[in-house]
């Protein structure tokens, strides 16, 4: 038990890294209505773009944006092969995450990861930084919770924001009925390539965080991301879904989600001493149950009307 | 105002589904006209609609609306020039969002969306007024999710949606055809009050033969493809049921056999 709460800390800054991403994930999955499958690649993306850039001697907020801006490049390569190209969503993120994995190795100098030197390079976030506060070396304010709870409370703000602009509003509008929205004037293709490359921007600055958090980044970071992304938008959803109504809290419900999947993750690590190698065996089960669950209700135990009346009538 | 030159569309050509849907078909609509088209199943009434609003492209033959060749346009661009409600409720509204954010989308068709707000108060006073004047309570209503309403309610919302922004031209693609008889009553009337008032351009297919006859100022029938019967003017005024399926045989050299279109 203690240490499940000594690691809660550490959960909870790698869950808000992680709702960033899950963020970006709610707005292909729910506003977009695409499942895009270029986040386990973008995510990586972002985390080598970042590393590489500050090992080169470079600002953190330079690489951050570099990294967000990379990743609006892989969203805008599968919105292309998508719209223009009139491959299926779903395979457009596949061809893209599949090719990025080469791109994210030249990134990185064509090594399968790279590190950072904590006490060299000054950070964002970090681990260590996490532990420093804790013993009353560092301020308060660079504990990682409080940077990224700022970073998750500023998306939010300006994903509230966007989406509720004409453009922001025609995305969804493409999202909710791509009939509806050309007959409007609504240019639809423009509109998924431009919610993918939001997305991947988000999700690789995810990555960035989360590679100057554990100092270094890794090909298979991203590995799953969309299936925890998925599970965090889907715990957000089935806690707070009836009381979170306005698109700012839902998108609040997306990281709270996030972090507690993290927290649900640590303390299935620590309390049951599981090897971490099942984790992800774990996640996709969490993730295939929760699908499944809704589509199960409606099928099998929706109210049926009694027919036939009493039978001894 | 709508100028069809000569379009033809086939659908799946050069297989066995091969079917010609429209068969070289032109038609002229002068500023303030409400044609209605009639026709059987597969007739291409539908496939003239969709042929106009750009949701493929014509195989052959130009369209020009207000004197601007839309034929190469994209669906989204001939927006601009176009209000369009559905035979599915379903397609014409946004069903996850609000009444008012509908409005508001429908509102800046045709005009280039940037990041200013929206939508603003005055539109939403604006559009209370509006919805007021359809007498569906869905005034108080603005921010319900158009998925919650009945789909006679999302038509005329629709409706309200397709002349929001005055359009050159509004295609009607049996609007009524999926509402009970009183509802689609009542949207047929809304439908033509705002004809009216608004002077618009119109074309307006319906399954129903008195429907055809009690509006507009001209009548088309499609057969095969093809436009087989035209009447305007005042031959449209003393038109009856009795004449139209007289023609449809004519035409068709077939008992007219739809009691759809009987008992309309």
């Amino acid at each position: 038990m203690t240490s499940f709460l000594n690691a809660l800390p550490g959960a909870i800054s790698q869950g808000l890294i992680w709702g960033v991403m899950a963020i970006g994930v709610y707005i292909t999955y729910k506003i977009l209505d695409i499942a895009d499958l270029t986040v386990d690649g973008s995510f990586c993306t972002g985390g080598a773009v970042c590393v590489m850039m500050i090992a080169g001697g470079c600002n953190v907020w330079l690489a951050l944006l570099c990294a967000m801006l990379t990743g609006m490049l892989t969203g805008l390569a599968t919105g292309l092969l998508h719209t223009a190209c009139g491959i299926p969503a779903i395979l457009a993120g596949i061809l893209t995450q599949l090719g990025l994995w080469s791109v994210n190795l030249a990134i990185m100098g064509m090594k399968a990861n790279q590190a950072l030197n904590v006490s060299k390079q000054p950070l964002l976030v970090s681990l260590r930084y996490l532990q420093e506060v804790a013993k009353g070396t560092r301020p308060f304010y660079m504990h990682p919770i409080f940077i990224v709870g700022l970073f998750v409370l500023a998306i939010i703000a300006i994903l509230y924001w966007f989406f509720g602009t004409e453009l922001g509003s025609s995305i969804r509008a493409t999202g909710a009925n791509l009939h509806m929205s050309r007959a409007q004037g609504i240019n639809t293709n423009r509109n998924i390539v431009l919610g993918l490359m939001i997305s991947n921007g988000l999700v690789a600055l995810s990555g960035a965080l989360l590679s100057q958090y554990q100092s270094f980044a890794d090909i298979n970071m991203g590995r799953g991301a969309i299936v925890i992304g998925l599970a965090a938008v889907i715990i957000g959803e089935a806690l707070f879904g009836k009381l979170f109504r306005n698109f700012a809290l839902k998108l609040l419900a997306v990281a709270i989600g996030s972090v507690i999947y993290y927290a649900v993750i640590q303390a299935v690590v620590s309390l049951s001493g599981i090897n971490s190698n099942y984790l992800k065996l774990l996640s996709a089960l969490i993730v295939a149950v929760f699908l499944t669950v809704p589509y199960w209700k409606a099928k099998y135990f929706s109210k049926k009307t009694v027919k036939g009346g009493k039978t001894h009538a | 105002m709508l100028e069809i030159k000569e379009i033809s569309k086939t659908f799946n050509a050069g297989t066995v589904n091969e079917k010609t849907a429209l068969n070289g078909v032109s038609l002229t609509l002068n500023d303030g006209d409400f044609v209605t088209v009639i026709g059987g199943n597969g007739a291409g009434k539908s496939t003239l609609l969709n042929a106009v609003a750009g949701v493929w492209p014509v195989d052959q033959g130009s369209i020009s609306i207000d004197g601007v060749d839309v034929t190469h346009l994209p669906e989204y661009k001939r927006a601009r020039y176009i209000g369009r409600v559905f035979q599915d409720p379903m397609m014409g509204t946004a069903a996850t969002m609000q009444i008012e954010e509908n409005l508001a989308l429908a509102r800046r068709r045709g005009k280039p969306r940037s990041l200013r707000p929206g939508i603003t108060a005055a539109e939403r006073e604006e559009y209370r007024e509006l919805l007021k004047s359809l007498n569906l309570g869905l005034e108080d209503r603005l921010t319900a999710k158009v998925g919650l309403l009945s789909g006679g309610q999302r038509q005329a919302l629709t409706l309200l949606m397709a002349t929001l922004q005055k359009p050159k031209l509004l295609l009607l693609d049996e609007h009524t055809a999926a509402l009970d008889p009183k509802t689609a009553a009542k949207v047929l009337e809304v439908t033509d009050r705002i004809i009216r008032q608004e002077r618009l351009t119109t074309l307006m297919i319906t399954h129903n033969m008195r429907d055809a006859i009690a509006h507009g100022n001209r009548l088309i029938m499609l057969y095969e493809g093809r436009i087989a019967v035209d009447v305007s003017g005042e031959d449209k005024e003393r038109l009856t049921v009795e004449d139209l399926l007289g023609m449809f045989e004519k035409v068709s050299g077939e008992q007219f056999a739809s009691d759809r279109a009987l008992l309309g």
